[in-house]
């Protein structure tokens, strides 16, 4: 009966797909018709051909976790990792080199930049988020993953939301609006694989054998209701037609303005912060081998960072039509925020009292503190530039671009690297990771990589914010754009550099997990249990 | 725009209040007489049913922890 259910949706979908490939306005929207087509006939042929496959019995599996969505999970954080640093570094080489948009228009920093920071934040983060998610909620609540095959379409839907988003900026489609760049069919089929991943999460903990829920999972259950909160209502619109892509937004103007900046702080707040510290309180403990160094201030510091960062937003709107007092919430929020965001960093440091030898031997260790001490730097320097005066000179310059990197780089990239090597040796079932001195390559490469990034990226900026403000005796403005434009070329070159280290740095990660993987026996793998003394 | 006043209105004292004791509770309970005990478990709890969910202590050759 489900089957045939099956069977005849997914026919159906084919079929809608086909007439709106024929029907489409935009060449995007004609193309994802197309793709959409392609996929649901494939689900149509796979629902008939699996039509009377029995059952695999219940009882069985659970009596092991669900791993084989994570191992896939964890293969796609890697791809998608260096496609996004891949990328980045690319456009990095753009802006220093205006020749290599190719004059066309598929290839131009302004189609390419959403496909990086979607890359790097929704397709690594995102799928390193679910992976382990996945991974922790089942090793702290003694359960197996709830709703069974959910889980696969969960990964498989998120591939295809990112697949569907990548594609559409290189055809120039977008609703404009930053880190929701996604026209509304791609939104609509987000929230429904989102709603899945909540089902998935949620149904695990309800099914859970520990009475308690470890502080990670309340960090992943917040990014996750809070993610889906501000996707709905940040994308509210109404379509011209159901055979175009293009929508027209619910909210006007300022308002507009606000909405997406609520949503745009949250995602970092959230996506970016949240999220990744439901890591951080799961894998330096493991990594460690020691419980986190607090566990009642781990749970002062969720309460307090969700409470605060949900008003931090209108901190993107400063000097802005939005109204003063709106400007002054979100600054005194964002100063604030400091305290849970460095309550969290000691916690996760001081986790190491009493083991702070393990980082000479332990590379991996070193990735998982080094992404914390990221971490402290980024949440002191965002309180600091949300601050009016601050941001008079910080706001539209590279300054903030640095700031974004050496949280992404830093913290997001960072702690997911060290999750990564955490993960290949248990999922694969190995003694341990294929090279540590290929993770120690990993680490000082991807570190001064971020040091050239942030650095050039503070000089550029701040060099930049003086040269828009600097006038003559007269009241006349000194310089013109294109004055600033010139002036940072060598910071511009520098912070190409910079990522290319980083992305070297994924490249050897990739290569060493691969060989982890696939059960390479180690040339240089040093004796763990040799005592320091 | 009355709607907006009165929320407004709202927002800036009884629900900032509401939110604001909500979170002292939350301090104040974490450190309830008694906690450490609690919270000294939940920390440890990464330690256990590393290989397979619980409530398989007696499948041949496992502890919970697949040794």
């Amino acid at each position: 009966m489900l089957a045939g259910v099956k069977i005849g949706a997914m026919g159906a979908l084919t079929l809608l797909f086909a007439i709106a490939a024929n029907w489409g306005h935009e060449e995007v929207y004609r193309f994802h018709a197309f793709l959409l087509m392609a996929v649901s006939a494939w689900a149509f042929l796979h629902a008939i051909r699996t039509a009377d496959a029995p059952a695999a019995p219940k009882a069985a599996l659970e009596h092991e976790y669900m791993d084989d969505v994570i191992r896939y999970g964890v293969i796609a954080t890697a791809f998608w990792g260096v496609v996004g640093f891949a990328a980045g570094t690319f456009i990095a080489f753009q802006l220093a080199f205006p020749s290599l948009n190719f004059d066309l228009p598929w290839t131009t920093f302004g189609r390419l930049r959403p496909l990086h920071t979607s890359a790097v934040i929704f397709a690594f983060g995102g799928n390193a988020l679910i992976c382990t998610s996945f991974y922790v909620v089942q090793r702290t609540t003694a359960a197996r993953l709830w709703g069974g095959n959910l889980a696969w379409f969960v990964f498989w839907g998120y591939q295809l939301f990112i697949v569907l988003a990548a594609t559409g900026y290189i055809l120039g489609g977008t609703q404009s609006k930053e880190y929701a760049e996604p026209e509304w069919y791609v939104d609509l089929w987000l929230t429904i694989v989102w709603v899945a991943y909540l089902a998935v999460f949620l149904g695990t903990i309800v099914k859970r054998k520990e009475p308690h829920i470890y502080v990670a999972n309340w960090f992943f259950l917040s990014f996750i209701v809070t993610v889906a909160m501000l996707h709905v209502v940040n994308n509210l619109a109404v379509p011209v037609s159901i055979w175009s892509s293009q929508s027209v937004t619910l909210f006007p103007g300022v308002q507009g303005a606000m909405v997406q900046w609520w949503y745009g702080h949250n995602a970092v707040g959230f996506f970016l912060t949240a999220g990744f510290l439901g890591m951080m309180y799961y894998f330096i403990p493991k990594q460690a081998n020691r419980p986190v160094y607090s566990y009642k201030l781990s749970i002062i510091h969720f309460w307090a960072l969700i409470f605060l960062y949900i008003w931090a937003g209108p901190h993107h709107l400063h000097y802005t039509a939005l109204p003063d007092w709106a400007q002054t919430l979100g600054m005194v929020m964002s100063v604030v925020l400091w305290m849970p965001s460095w309550g969290g960093m000691i916690n996760g440091l001081m986790t190491l009292q009493g083991a702070w030898d393990k980082l000479r031997t332990d590379p991996v260790l070193r990735i998982l503190v080094i992404s914390v001490g990221f971490y402290g730097m980024s949440t002191f320097e965002g309180p600091m530039m949300s601050i009016k005066a601050v941001n008079s000179l910080s706001h539209y310059t590279d300054w903030t671009i640095g700031h974004v990197h050496s949280g992404a780089l830093g913290w997001n990239g960072m702690i997911t690297f060290g999750a990564l090597y955490f993960l290949v040796p248990r999922l694969w079932k190995r003694d341990g990771l294929y090279s540590l001195s290929l993770v120690s390559w990993h680490f000082w490469l991807a570190t001064i990589g971020i040091v050239l990034y942030a650095a050039s990226m503070w000089v550029t900026g701040i060099m930049e914010g003086l040269m828009w403000r600097e006038v003559d005796d007269q009241g006349f403005l000194i310089n013109s754009f294109a004055d600033t434009v010139a002036a940072k070329f060598p910071m511009y070159v520098v912070r190409g550099l910079g990522g290319v280290l980083y992305l070297a740095g994924g490249v050897i990660m990739c290569y060493n997990l691969w060989k982890t993987a696939t059960g390479a026996t180690s040339t240089s793998r040093p004796a763990q249990a040799v005592p320091a003394e | 725009m009355e709607t907006y006043t009165s929320l407004r209105a709202f927002a800036d004292s009884w629900a900032m209040a509401g939110l604001f004791l909500f979170f002292l509770a939350v301090v104040l309970w974490v450190f309830r007489p008694g906690s450490k005990k609690v919270h000294d478990d939940s920390a440890n709890m990464i330690f256990r049913n590393e290989d397979m969910p619980k409530g398989d202590e007696d499948m041949p050759g496992g502890d919970g922890n697949g040794r």
